[in-house]
């Protein structure tokens, strides 16, 4: 591309990217609120999660003070916005292959709003199936012991980190030739990065070199400044390392989602 | 711009997948208000060359304007410019048929009241007025390519860009939608189509260019390219399908070209450049091989004809005869 053409490219992205987002993320919602189904299924997941290991694993995991459903819970969060997030590369693989990429490509609309359409409509999404897990926690026994701005801001860590993972999620998705590719290429590195971490249980037990790993993860990190925000404990250091990952991985996964948005042949 | 001026100009295109030459050197012009139909097989590189010229994909080397705008330097002005309407009907299921043209034309950035009258007024003029407000998923094939071709509509394009837009519609459909783009085209428009169907070409198109493996092999009026085929062909037709081979190997050797078995008709082609002069020996042979026939004659050729005579993609090739014997040859 040309200096002037990007010039005009990047006028374009600042004169009509919101707009355009929004038009994409009304047509993503619409989707959830058209087939009810897909909301069901999405949400049933993440609550059987909350219970089947509040339930099954629950008396088994020693959490010190702590009551296993009150260490659970932010992980379980994070687990479910990461899991979540894959469901951006899907829809946007679906969308590559049904042709609506390429008319989305034809118009003279902003370069990011299909992907940023996209990522609104799933943080939409996952912000209601939070809340959700949140309130089926506080049923079986889940306690908020911080603030209310804690617990706001605790909700809203898990929603901005399962964000950032959909831009990896849609450079993805944008890159695989199938929606069930995008799926499966997810679920190889969002697995390890989950459970690799401190979400279901305290990182102190794990064999030195693997704890070494968890310690630093944005996963572990996030979790643990949830944590903390819920409890209403320490949370700076591991809330700032965890900002640091967010804005590290859109720094270089938005242009890459971008790039690959243009570049689909 | 002139009526008669180019509104899309393509010079020396040239793209590769890997080792793939998709397009090479491909060159040719549409003037406003005409209708250029890009024939080919499947591969031929129709797709890629729409997928270029509507901003899609980068080219490697050459160049393309499409209403004066380069469509690999100035894609943000060509985009305004062109509609596309593809082989996949490219609209949301979810939506109904009036939100997915109220979208596309809010992506255009139209004003909200400006985008719903210009949706109904398309949503009328492709006979969706009925259907506007359901889901498109309930819609026929012909209808979601009705609605596809109405969402490429929606900005006014100088130049429309039709690729293969009847593929795998069912013949009303196919009838329907040919009916809508004479329509466009006799109010105006400007369309590249590419197809693989030729009476598709012979309907639509003022001027037909064949492509085959990346590079144009013809281009002219329909009739100039049917002169191209070798003027007259000879048609054989027999009732008794087992009679078709024996009545190919004679074709074949007195013909100017393959003989070509259309086997469901029991029909046999072949191109005769002096039809009526040796239209008495081939009935002679046919006889003294003891085939009945049901019918002969000399005719123009089809597309069809026409095609497989440039391209050399030929099913049967002259040459080996099974059944008959070849004591002339």
């Amino acid at each position: 591309m040309s200096m002037s053409g990007f010039m005009t490219a990047l006028r374009s992205e600042a004169k009509y990217g919101l707009g355009d987002t929004m038009q994409l993320w009304k047509r993503n919602l619409l989707a959830y609120r058209r087939q009810p189904d897909l909301l069901v299924f999405s949400t049933i997941q993440p609550v059987m999660f909350v219970l089947l290991f509040a339930f099954v694993f629950g008396g088994a995991i020693q959490t010190g003070p702590i009551p296993y459903i009150d260490f659970l819970l932010p992980g379980i969060l994070v687990q479910s916005g990461l899991f979540g997030s894959t469901q951006t590369g899907v829809g946007l693989a679906e969308d590559v292959r049904s042709g609506m990429i390429d008319r989305y490509r034809s118009l003279p609309m902003a370069r990011s709003a299909v992907i940023a359409g996209r990522i609104l409509a799933d943080t939409t999404r996952n912000m209601f199936v939070l809340t959700l897990m949140v309130g089926v926690g506080l049923i079986i026994g889940f306690r908020f012991h911080g603030s209310v701005a804690g617990a706001t801001a605790m909700l809203l860590l898990g929603v901005v980190f399962a964000q950032a993972f959909s831009w990896i999620s849609a450079a993805i998705g944008m890159s695989v030739r199938r929606a069930e590719t995008a799926q499966v290429a997810s679920f190889v590195w969002i697995f390890p990065l989950t459970f690799v971490s401190s979400v279901f249980v305290p990182i102190e037990t794990m064999p030195d070199w693997l704890r070494a790993v968890a310690q630093h993860s944005p996963v572990t990190l996030t979790v643990d400044a949830m944590r903390g925000l819920a409890l209403g404990v320490e949370f700076w250091g591991s809330l700032m390392r965890s900002l640091a990952w967010i804005v590290g991985i859109m720094v270089i996964f938005v242009p890459v989602a971008i790039w690959r948005y243009r570049k689909i042949a | 711009m002139s009526p008669q001026a180019p509104v899309v100009v393509v010079r020396n295109l040239s793209k590769s997948f890997g080792d793939i030459k998709a397009l090479s050197g491909v060159s040719f012009d549409v003037h406003a208000g005409t209708v250029v139909g890009l024939l080919g097989p499947n591969g031929a590189g129709k797709t890629t060359l729409v997928r270029i010229l509507t901003t899609l994909l980068d080219a490697d080397t050459g160049s393309a304007h499409v209403a004066g705008f380069d469509v690999l330097r100035d894609k943000a002005r060509v985009r305004p410019v062109v509609g596309l309407a593809g082989q996949y009907a490219a609209i949301d299921p979810v939506m109904t048929g009036r939100e997915n043209l109220v979208m596309v034309a809010r992506l255009y950035h139209l004003p909200r009241a400006e985008a719903e009258s210009r949706a109904s007024e398309l949503l009328m003029r492709f006979g969706l007025t009925d259907a506007a407000d359901r889901q498109s998923d309930t819609y026929s094939g012909g209808m979601r390519r009705r609605l596809d071709l109405a969402a490429s509509l929606v900005a006014d394009p100088r130049v429309l860009f039709l690729d293969e837009p009847t593929t795998g519609l069912d013949p009303r459909g196919r009838m329907e939608l040919w009916a809508m783009v004479r329509d466009l085209v006799s109010d105006g428009m400007t369309v590249l189509l590419t197809t693989q169907y030729l009476d598709e070409a012979d309907k639509l198109a003022d001027r037909i260019v064949v492509i085959d493996h990346g590079r144009i092999i013809a281009e002219g009026e329909t009739d100039e390219l049917k002169g191209m085929a070798g003027g007259t062909y000879l048609t054989v037709r027999v009732n008794d399908l087992s009679s078709v081979e024996p009545v190919r190997c004679v074709l074949a050797q007195e013909g100017d070209g393959p003989a070509m078995v259309d086997d469901s008709s029991g029909e046999v082609s072949v191109p005769l450049a002096r039809g009526a002069a040796k239209l008495a020996g081939i009935v002679r042979r046919l006889d003294e091989a003891d085939i009945a026939i049901a019918d002969i004659g000399l005719r123009q050729p089809t597309l069809d004809e026409v095609f497989l005579s440039l391209t050399g993609h030929v099913a049967s090739d002259d040459g080996s005869c099974k059944q008959t014997s070849t004591e002339e040859s």
